[in-house]
């Protein structure tokens, strides 16, 4: 009998459940390119791909289509990616300044768009994106400056607006919103915001002291799923060895 | 057949106050800095500029010289939020055309096919159809009856462009991994000014690179500027990538000083400028 043991792995870290939220996004999608922005949905969708979802393509965040070790196998200029995604073989995973409970997102300015306290990025493609393709949000801290009852400037379309634009909005889908709290989906009658899982160690009411709308809460919510030991070992080893995902989601920092 | 070489003052003497330019490149991503210093030297304002925003972006909004902006971003890419755009645009400094990533592009195509507009699905829905009144959509003609927005064409006076090689004729060559935008750029203008690394015998152009490099067609191009290091502090892969250490310094120095210490003088003293404070570093 082997008496070697491997001595157990830390458990799992906020920052761990997250990465794990974030690539169950992409699970099921098939054969389509997975846009993550900001680290931990770049973890999550290498993690899928080297997992559940081994058809996912995958950039290098410039111009090159790669495998999860880096290796080319396509070429992806901003002119082919602006036209892919008005094919909708795509699933992005944007961030968010502002979304509200319909998932109208904004990460142009704050305040009056004509004169903005706080200028921000610009619409982007977020306006392209949530007509085209399978649209979700990543938000590293969960707080009720993101989650208002009202975006400043609209970017992303939300599913209250997405409804009164008939057949125009025939690809409009907002899978899921991942926080550093929970997982978040659409999946009620009138498609506003749902809690839809907890990460361990944080409760409902924090998620809903943190919202700054009245938030759908079933009367159970799951937890985030755990890890599975393979998919914490390739974040740990393979994906994130110098555990830069800490630095997005912090541990500890929040219950 | 005849040359096109010119100089980068050469290039804004044939510009003026109150022109559209559009600008290519994609963020801090080969961005034609050189011709845009020229620019700032030249003291030509008014201007509405058609731009995937980077430091471009900031430094002409900075130095008061936009009186329009047409964008969907301005970033500095490693940097997320360029802090002079933003400044301006917090003083409310010039009017905005906020449109999206993909009406852009084919705000790009309609005007390089000569067309008024291009049906996009995008825009509908957000907030870019609030903030630009004079969009217009329209209706599919087939019996699917979908409703677009109509991308009207991204018209410009001129283009101001920077890529890898070029020849004396305005033949253009991008050797990275990205062409961005900038042979659209050149067909939707009524001049095109191409700044490049370094100008080659036609020749040359396809000894070490793929036919399909030659980004720029010789007649969409109007001048041809030889700037080494043109796109600095932008990346011009694979010639160089971004000089990160310079342009955290370029965000971090409020405007009037770094103005003060590196675009006082021509292309040479901002080079001798850059170069000197690069071995001031520890």
């Amino acid at each position: 009998m082997n008496t070697v043991s491997r001595a157990p792995s830390p458990p799992p870290t906020r920052a761990e459940y997250c990465v794990i939220a974030c690539a169950e996004a992409w699970r099921g999608g098939g054969e389509i390119l997975a846009s993550p922005m900001g680290l931990i949905p770049s973890l999550g969708a290498r993690l899928a791909r080297l997992t559940f979802a081994p058809d996912l393509l995958l950039t290098d965040g410039e111009a090159l289509l790669v495998r999860p070790d880096g290796t080319p196998e396509g070429w992806l200029p901003y002119r082919q990616h602006l036209a892919l995604v008005a094919g909708g073989s795509r699933h992005v995973m944007m961030g968010a300044s502002q979304i509200d409970r319909y998932g109208n997102q904004n990460i142009s300015c704050i305040g009056d768009w004509t004169r903005p306290r706080r200028q921000l990025l610009g619409v982007r493609g977020a306006p392209l994106n949530t007509l085209n393709n399978p649209t979700s949000y990543w938000i590293p801290r969960h707080s009720r400056r993101v989650f208002v009852e009202k975006a400043d400037m609209v970017c992303g379309v939300g599913y209250d607006r997405a409804a009164e634009l008939g057949n125009t909005a025939r690809f409009h889908r907002i899978p899921r919103v991942v926080s550093d709290l929970g997982v978040f989906d659409f999946a009620t009658p009138d498609h506003s915001m749902r809690l839809a899982s907890l990460h361990p160690g944080v409760s409902v009411e924090q998620v809903r002291e943190a919202t700054g709308f009245a938030l759908a809460v079933p009367d159970e919510v799951p937890y985030t799923r755990d890890p599975g030991e393979e998919e914490l070992r390739l974040i740990r080893e393979v994906l994130d060895p110098a555990g830069a995902r800490a630095r997005e989601v912090p541990e500890g920092a929040r219950g | 057949m005849s040359d096109k070489t010119m100089t980068a003052d050469e290039v804004v003497s044939r510009l003026s106050s109150g022109m559209t330019l559009g600008i290519g490149g994609w963020g801090s991503r080969r961005k034609p800095m050189a011709l845009v210093r020229a620019l700032l030297r030249a003291g030509i304002g008014d201007l509405t500029v058609i731009s995937y925003g980077g430091p471009d972006i900031g430094v002409l909004a900075a130095a008061g010289r936009i009186r329009r902006l047409v964008t969907a971003f301005v970033t500095l890419d490693s940097i997320p939020l360029e802090p002079h755009y933003r400044a301006a645009r917090e003083r409310g400094d010039f009017e905005l055309t906020e449109v999206d990533e993909g009406m852009f592009m084919w705000g790009l195509h309609a005007a390089a096919h000569r067309l008024p507009f291009l049906p996009v699905r995008a825009g509908l829905g957000s907030d870019v159809m609030r903030v630009n009144p004079g969009l217009r959509t329209v209706t599919s003609p087939y019996e699917d009856g979908e409703t677009f927005v109509a991308m009207p064409a991204l018209r410009m006076d001129a283009a101001l462009v920077h890529v890898n090689r070029a020849d004396r004729l305005g033949n253009g060559q991008y050797l990275g991994p990205d062409p961005y935008f900038d042979d659209l750029f050149c067909e939707a203008a009524d001049a095109a000014y191409v700044s490049c690394e370094r100008i080659v015998d036609t020749a040359e152009l396809t000894k070490e690179a793929a036919p399909q490099s030659l980004l720029l067609k010789r007649l969409a191009v109007t001048g041809v500027v030889e700037a080494p290091n043109g796109a600095h502090f932008t990346s011009c892969a694979p010639d160089y990538g971004r000089d990160e250490e310079f342009q955290r310094e370029y965000a971090a120095t409020p405007w009037p000083e770094f103005a003060a210490r590196f675009l006082d003088g021509d292309e040479q003293a901002y080079r001798s400028a850059v170069q000197a404070w690069h071995q001031e570093r520890p």
